[in-house]
């Protein structure tokens, strides 16, 4: 834990999963497992997987090959922000519209 | 029926100690749309003056109970929202639940095996929910836990992981105490390392299904392992809880 040279901030990362409520009430659906392309590096990652900063005024979510930022969002009152210019592509489930 | 990120009411019908520092809490949920093994709940405590708090639990039982969910909480001594359900939190008491979240960290036995459950500390609960699921369903599927706590007394759940195992059904659990062991200890006894992986891993064979849960620092350690044992990243999930734990 306190190896020199060792990034402090690496022991506060915690999975995509782990914001997956917050992101839930974003996205109006489960998305840990949806697919999303880095824009950075290319990697296609599920947000699960994603590597996730939540100890700061919002989420970062990271790219877990190259590290690079790929989704960012803060909630202000009541929205929420949302920064994906690191994603390239995010592919989302198309949803079965039922009468009703 | 709520969706899962509408917030519903649950009901405290059960708390029990698990260790020292770690109770379990069943929560009676008459609308809950039932859940897979792996996922986590968010629990949300609102003050008078309106401020509110959240935070994320997984969920430990297995998904064949109906209308109830337990969930396993540590007591972080400065936390929020963990010391308050244990010192304040009474049966019957209601609690603001969301859920079930996440697919990522999921395991049902139709996904098939080996599989292999690394924890460390409160990790195990979300492998717990697995491994329960997984005997409910009478399921034989390989399967190896390898469990990391700080010392004897702090073990989650012994006493159901030793009964478990002890079905010859095909699960074996293995645990290693990084602090302390009691005279005549026969586990391991130091932090998670590639040999002892090693070791855990091969009779499961290169191809398991891996589920890592625990402090980010041993979920790192232990994935990076098991990728230097040639086992392929996409079989490999993690859950980080973030610096607390063992």
């Amino acid at each position: 834990m306190d190896e020199p040279g060792r990034d402090p901030a690496a022991d506060l990362m915690v999975d995509g999963n782990a914001v997956a409520g917050t992101l839930m009430g974003v996205f109006g659906e489960e998305v840990t497992t949806m697919p999303g392309q880095c824009a950075h590096c290319g990697t296609v990652n599920m947000i699960g997987g994603l590597h996730a900063y939540v100890r700061g005024p919002g989420i970062v979510l990271r790219c877990p090959v190259c590290h690079g930022v790929v989704i960012r969002a803060v909630e202000r009152g009541e929205a929420t922000y949302v920064d994906a210019q690191g994603m390239r592509y995010l592919r989302f489930r198309q949803t079965t519209v039922t009468g009703g | 029926m709520p969706r899962p990120i509408e917030w519903q009411l649950g009901t405290v019908t059960g708390i029990q100690t698990e260790t020292p520092t770690v109770r379990s809490f069943t929560l009676g949920l008459p609308e809950w749309l039932g859940h897979r093994a792996g996922q986590h709940v968010d629990i949300r405590l609102t003050a008078e003056d309106g401020y509110s708090v959240e935070r994320s639990y997984s969920i430990a039982s297995e998904p064949e109970l109906a209308g109830q969910l337990e969930i396993t909480v540590e007591r972080i001594p400065n936390g929020e929202v963990s010391p308050f359900l244990h010192d304040v939190v009474v049966e019957g008491d209601r609690l603001e639940v969301r859920g079930p979240i996440g697919g990522y960290f999921v395991w049902e036995t139709s996904l098939g095996g080996p599989l292999l459950l690394v924890a460390g500390g409160s990790g195990v609960v979300p492998l717990m929910a697995m491994l329960r699921h997984r005997a409910r369903a009478g399921a034989t599927i390989p399967t190896r836990l390898l469990f990391s706590s700080r010392g004897p007394d702090e073990i989650i759940y012994r006493d159901e992981l030793d009964r478990l195992a002890g079905h010859g059904d095909g699960l074996e659990v293995a645990y290693t105490l990084t602090r302390q062991q009691p005279p005549g200890w026969t586990g391991y006894s130091r932090r998670i390392d590639d040999r002892m992986l090693d070791e855990v891993l091969r009779p499961l064979g290169s191809g398991a299904r891996t589920y890592i849960c625990g402090p980010t620092a041993l979920v790192e350690t232990a994935a990076n392992a098991l990728l230097r044992l040639g086992l392929p990243a996409d079989r490999i999930r993690t859950e980080r809880f973030g610096p607390t734990g063992t």
